[in-house]
């Protein structure tokens, strides 16, 4: 049971590689703490620093309030699991989740039982004696958290524990894992590339992008209220609509292409920061479930977009369209594949499974606009207050 | 093209089976004629026409081999002299493949290649030098005098086969270990070694054949007969006027023997060994 500090952490690596730039977040003792970012985003270095497995190069991490910089990590009391695993291939089950027990020369009767209880949490019990080569992915994975649970550490470390599973047991291993760690309570910092993992397991979410701090918040507060553009476009999925936009004389109304969108009164009075980009250019983010398809009469603001691709997923549509505006990308937020799909005025709006569109069709959309998110072009900062 | 599908036993005639039936035989009929043939009377070994299967059957062959001539020092000798250096060979390549594999180190390429330089040198080039060396140290006619120059010979590879091995283990291995709280000593020992053992084995066998084979250093320093080796003592069997074919063929095959026992327990691990790391590195 400890918290974990970290204060202006840095990370150089000797060909002068600034991996992680003065990072500084606070883990509560008990609290599931995700990493997530785009890959090369230094989150993994972070983590390995933590764990004592890479040098820090400058600032202070406190474990538990104690200074742990130059302490090894046998010293720290942390347990990590890792991405591949890393199971001793030669030893059983039972003897890979007892290893670090009996490093500690701990009495054998006491070391069946502890190995015996983790291997009851986790549903191994008939597996002990297997090697892990004769273990599914999901086993071995169980076998890896047993292994770190079984020392009863002060903090847990995951780097991408579940990214090698297949999908379908990737959902299910998230919810085990969660409960897991609410069972033993202890601090956990979890790395993750993946943002709906992020979303759905953390306490709270640190997004990380070249090295630098986006935003710390609850999963939430995250969707809601990003901090900037390139949280707005990697929290959520599918991801948020980022254009370019100009506020009018007044913030009366916004220009978004050839179209212009009123701000009813509501909205400017709510957020008075707007007044002052008023005339300018913004960047506006709206959520895909924030587009609605307008109904006949429709009076609030609305978008018209042209439909080039309709998902149908039962529940709902994800209906693709373009607008003649300009998409914002923010780097490194979607990774290659998605940023090349993404053309230059591409949308995406959740609608009612029933709502007749089809491809070709020119589709207006409801916007929610007191959900509507704005940014500054030029720092690409949340506009606010 | 005709595509008729062959049945009965046409279906086995191709050309991959006779070559490799061929290859085979190629190999086990020597091996078979040098059984046979110890197993013979020492007097029908050389008959004409030869006899194809060991008639009349004979173990005084074997007997002549350990009673008449001195065929159990030679053995004892190759044991100690081969069992000795291939424990060197392998602590010293297993420490070293190790750090050459896993630690970071500078000049870590260079290491390696002058390793493999001295690996492919001639044994006879350095044979003079060597044998100088030994007569001043005193070192003929000794075990140490062969242990040591077949240790420096065989260590390149057995490094080589070893850091290739320790390559292919996932880093995470140590960190894991590290966390637990192994030391790097324990980390070795109890990790890593456990999962190098296939390229331990094919070290240890490539050096075991090597030096329980090797001719030119042991005829060059241990001309005593208390000192001979296999190879050595095998090739001085017989005098000026008679080689005693039977005597060398049942001397042969008990000389093959332990090489065969070792290959076909570990041939498994051998195989891994040396196809490990092939693709990395």
């Amino acid at each position: 049971m400890a918290t974990v500090s970290l204060q202006n952490i840095n990370k150089v690596y000797e060909n002068g590689f600034h991996a992680v730039k003065d990072l500084s977040v606070d883990i509560a003792d008990g609290e599931f703490m995700v990493l997530v970012g785009p890959s090369g985003c230094g989150k993994t270095t972070a983590l390995r620093m933590i764990a004592g497995l890479e040098d820090i190069t400058s600032g202070i991490l406190r474990i538990d309030g104690k200074e742990a910089n130059d302490e090894t990590p046998k010293e720290r009391d942390i347990a990590m699991v890792f991405q591949n695993y890393a199971l001793y291939p030669h030893m059983t089950v039972a003897e890979n989740i007892g290893f670090a027990l009996k490093l500690r020369k701990l009495p054998k009767d006491q070391l069946n039982a502890k190995v015996k209880e983790a291997a009851d949490i986790l549903g191994l019990t008939d597996w002990l004696d297997r090697k892990p080569g004769q273990l599914s992915g999901g086993q071995r994975q169980r076998v890896a958290m047993g292994r770190a649970i079984v020392r009863e550490p002060s903090v847990f470390l995951m780097d991408e524990p579940l990214s090698n599973l297949d999908a379908k047991l990737r959902v299910q291993m998230r919810a085990e894992v969660q409960r897991i760690q609410r069972r033993i309570g202890v601090a956990t910092v979890y790395v993750t590339h993946d943002q709906i993992e992020a979303m759905t397991m953390g306490d709270r979410v640190t997004v990380l992008r070249s090295g630098v701090l986006q935003q710390v918040d609850t999963p939430q507060n995250l969707y809601d209220n990003p901090d900037n553009v390139f949280v707005a476009a990697f929290i959520g999925s599918p991801a948020q609509n980022l254009y370019d936009a100009a506020l009018t004389e007044g913030a009366r109304s916004l220009k978004l292409g050839s179209q212009e969108i009123l701000l009813p009164e509501a909205v400017r009075t709510k957020r008075p920061a707007l007044a002052s980009y008023a005339g300018k250019d913004v960047v506006v983010g709206m959520r895909p479930e924030h587009l609605p398809a307008a109904k006949p009469g429709e009076t609030g603001p609305t978008l018209v977009g042209d439909v080039n691709l309709i998902e149908a997923l039962g529940s709902e549509l994800v209906v693709h369209f373009t607008i003649d505006a300009h998409r914002v990308i923010a780097e490194g937020a979607l990774d290659k594949d998605e940023a090349e799909a993404v053309g230059a005025g591409e949308g995406v709006a959740r609608v009612e499974a029933k709502t007749p569109v089809k491809v070709g069709d020119r589709m207006t959309f409801a916007i929610d606009i007191e959900d509507m998110q704005f940014f500054d072009t030029q720092t690409g900062l949340a506009i606010r207050g | 093209m005709r595509n008729r599908k062959r049945v009965g036993w046409h279906r086995y005639i191709n050309g991959v089976i006779i070559s490799t039936v061929v290859t085979v035989l190629f190999i086990l009929i020597p091996l078979y004629w040098l059984i046979a043939s110890s197993l013979k009377a020492p007097l029908s070994v050389g008959n004409s026409p030869p006899s194809y299967g060991p008639t009349p059957f004979s173990f005084a062959n074997y007997k002549n081999a350990f009673v008449g001539y001195d065929f159990g020092i030679y053995f004892r000798n190759s044991i100690i002299v081969t069992l000795a250096t291939t424990a060197l060979v392998l602590i010293l390549g297993t420490l070293a493949g190790y750090a050459l594999g896993r630690l970071p180190m500078r000049g870590k390429f260079t290491t390696l290649v002058v390793l493999l330089i001295i690996s492919v040198f001639p044994a006879v080039a350095v044979l003079a030098p060597l044998y100088l060396l030994m007569r001043d140290i005193g070192w003929l006619n000794s075990y140490q005098g062969l242990i040591l120059p077949y240790t420096a010979f065989n260590l390149p590879f057995a490094i080589w086969i070893l850091r290739n091995y320790m390559l292919g283990i996932p880093k995470e291995m140590e960190e894991t270990g590290r966390i637990d709280g192994a030391g790097a000593l324990r980390t070795v020992w109890t990790i890593i070694l456990p999962q190098a053992l296939p390229g331990l084995f094919t070290a240890g066998i490539f050096c075991f054949t090597a030096c329980w084979t090797e001719f030119l250093m042991a005829l060059t320093f241990n001309n005593s007969n208390n000192f001979r080796t296999i190879p050595v003592g095998i090739a001085d069997f017989g005098g000026n006027f008679q080689v005693p074919y039977g005597t060398i063929f049942a001397a042969s095959v008990v000389a093959t023997v332990p090489i065969g026992i070792l290959v076909f327990i570990f041939r498994k691990f051998v195989v891994s060994g040396l196809t490990s790391g092939a693709v990395k590195g």
